[in-house]
């Protein structure tokens, strides 16, 4: 399997504060993969820097075997921010009209896509709808559903599920599921330990840097513990 | 493609917008009828108390349009100005010329001022050639055989002719263009400026950026975008301002028009230039007074030739100054193209350097 994302040696600092100290890791190609750590670990800025809207200060990333950043590349890479970011005076359709129209996409593709994301979101009853008038949880998974708009090959996934409920969390993981079959390579962070056991592979992140990395089950073993959390307490606790 | 999304999206904002859409469209509207009506409203005419005046001076002041109210009885001046809202005061004692002036509006103290003084020289001048006539009359009649006749001097008449204008040109026909010029800059500047901020702090602007669109392609999307909302409101100003408040134009209507989509793409090209360095929507407002008000005094409205070297360098630099100078030269003068297409030139300029700047400052979002 050929490596999709490839980070080496990044180091990030705003300022005199470094948030990113020495991070190296390897998505391969069709997995899902973890990040996970608390708040402020840096995790929103490894996501940036891999999306390309940043430079790290030090170190190289690749992403499908083009080094970041490059816009061609920005057309393979669907990225769904923490925050939402969406056109609150417009309608959910316009808000997925336009950024679709941002991607290369004939007109029929676009509406295919639209309604596809729409309903993969369950957000086809209101779509009319100003997103002004959305809830939180309708924002977030229009913001998911832009990140869908293109097909891309490759997700990126900043806190997905957050204010979403516990049934539609379900659905969104079923579909990151599916949307994996079909061959795409999935990053995800959260803060969510029940989460972390969807994913193929996790890296914790802590204080900007990672303290462990593997397979969920290679994570409880090396730790001898039977849950996420406490592997995560523990990781963090031998470092403090 | 991407650059006509954004437009598109633009355009669906805006048309949503129905405040954003009224305060570019109707509010220099509003302001410009207001000062039409104020400036071009008539001068009042000064209230004058006089004591002890010469019935022909009185004359004389009330053709020149001043309202004389007389004083038989005085006693203190002061009091009688201001109880009686007068405006000043003259009395005389023999040669002595008392003059008290309330001065509360030194516009009109001043025009007053000027009419007493010419009614006091005129009625003096009077006095004058009667007793030279006299004088002169009294040695013919001493000399024998009598002096050839004295030719009596004819008070000239001055023609006064005007090469722009003419004699019922008020301040509002001169300060016209340079407003009308003003209101699009102003507004065009606080619309686009606000809304690329706007996109910044709800962080679609980083989202955007996340997209394969060019750093470039979002400078021209907004240009174009806003640059419509600008011509629509460009055309109706102009038009207004010429068929509704019957400005006086005398040069061509296409080139009024052209100047001020000019001005509208320098503002536009400048709004979000500088939305790029406030944080939210007041910052953006604290640009208003630095960067905006001060054009218009270079604008033309105060002779920038008059002013001292350093702020005559400043004026220079200002974007207003070109464009009212343009303006002044079309609408009031009656010039041509070539004769503002240096200012043109300048102008263009200014938005060129505003949008190359732009599209460096991007970079400060994504990298590429
Ligand atoms: N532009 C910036 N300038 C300065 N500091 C920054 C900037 N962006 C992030 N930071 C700092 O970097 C650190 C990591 O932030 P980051 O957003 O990556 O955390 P996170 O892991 O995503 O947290 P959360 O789970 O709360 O989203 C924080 O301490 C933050 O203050
Ligand atoms: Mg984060």
């Amino acid at each position: 399997m050929a490596s999709t994302i490839v980070i080496k040696d990044v180091c990030k600092s705003f300022g005199k504060k470094t948030v990113l100290n020495n991070i190296s890791l390897t998505v391969e190609s069709g997995q899902i993969y973890g990040l996970i750590g608390p708040s402020g670990s840096g995790k929103t800025t490894l996501v940036k820097l891999i999306v390309g809207m940043d430079r790290p200060s030090q170190g190289d990333i690749q992403v499908l075997d083009t080094p970041v950043p490059n816009l061609n590349l920005l057309q393979k890479i669907g990225y769904m921010a923490q925050a939402d970011a969406l056109y609150t005076d417009l309608t959910g359709e316009e808000n997925l009209s336009f950024f679709a129209s941002l991607f290369k996409l004939n007109k029929k593709d676009q509406k295919e896509r639209i309604s596809y994301a729409a309903n993969l979101v369950n957000l086809t009853p209101h779509l009319k709808k100003r997103v002004q008038d959305y809830s939180g949880g309708m924002k977030r998974r229009l913001s998911l559903a832009v990140a869908l708009i293109q097909d891309p090959q490759v997700l990126i996934l900043d806190e997905p599920t957050v204010g979403i409920d516990p049934e539609l969390r379900q659905s969104i993981w079923a579909e990151i599921h599916r949307l994996k079959a079909s061959g795409k390579t999935i990053l995800v962070t959260t803060h969510v330990m029940d989460e972390a056991e969807k994913c193929d592979r996790l890296a914790m992140v802590r204080d900007g840097e990672v303290l462990t990395s593997g397979t969920p089950a290679e994570l409880k073993e090396r730790y001898n513990i039977t849950s996420l959390e406490e592997v995560f307490l523990k990781a963090g606790g031998n470092k403090g | 493609m991407r650059v006509l999304a954004l437009v598109k999206r633009i355009f669906q904002q805006m048309m949503r917008d129905k405040r954003a859409l009224a305060l570019m469209m109707i509010a220099p509207l509003l302001i410009l009828t207001l000062l039409d009506y104020l400036l071009s409203s008539n001068e009042v005419t000064p209230r004058l108390g006089v004591h002890h005046t010469d019935e022909s001076l009185i004359e004389q002041l009330e053709n020149m349009d001043v309202t004389v109210r007389q004083y038989d009885e005085l006693s203190n001046i002061q009091p009688v100005i201001i109880d009686d809202d007068l405006d000043g005061f003259l009395s005389m004692e023999g040669e002595n010329i008392q003059f008290t002036l309330k001065n509360a509006n030194p516009s009109t103290a001043k025009a007053l001022k000027m009419k007493v003084q010419q009614a006091v020289a005129a009625e003096n001048a009077k006095e004058q050639a009667n007793k030279l006539s006299l004088f002169i009359r009294e040695i013919q009649d001493k000399v024998p055989g009598g002096l050839n006749k004295l030719e009596q001097a004819k008070a000239p008449v001055i023609d006064t002719a005007y090469i722009y204008g003419n004699k019922d040109t008020t301040f509002f026909d001169q300060l016209s263009p340079i407003l009308v010029g003003y209101f699009v800059f102003f507004f065009v500047f606080l619309i686009s400026g606000i809304a690329l901020l706007r996109e910044r702090t709800t962080g679609t602007l980083d989202r955007l950026l996340a997209t394969p669109i060019q750093r470039r392609d979002i400078v021209f999307g907004y240009l174009l975008g806003y640059g419509l909302f600008a011509i629509i409101q460009t055309i109706i100003v102009v038009f207004y301002a010429v068929k509704i408040l019957d400005i006086m134009l005398v040069g061509s209507l296409w080139n009024v028009i052209m100047i001020n989509l000019t001005i509208a793409l320098v503002a536009l090209s400048l709004g979000i230039l500088l939305s790029a360095f406030a944080n939210s929507e007041f910052q953006m407002m604290q640009f208003i007074p630095i960067a905006i008000i001060p054009q218009i005094f270079f604008a033309g409205i105060f002779p920038v030739d008059g002013m001292a070297d350093w702020l005559q360098f400043i004026a220079k630099g200002m974007p207003m100054y070109y464009a009212g100078n343009a303006l002044v030269d079309v609408m009031y003068k009656g010039l041509g193209l070539s004769d503002i297409m240096v200012d043109l030139l300048v102008l263009l300029g200014f938005a060129l350097v505003f949008i190359i700047l732009n599209i460096i400052t991007l970079k400060k979002y994504r990298k590429i």
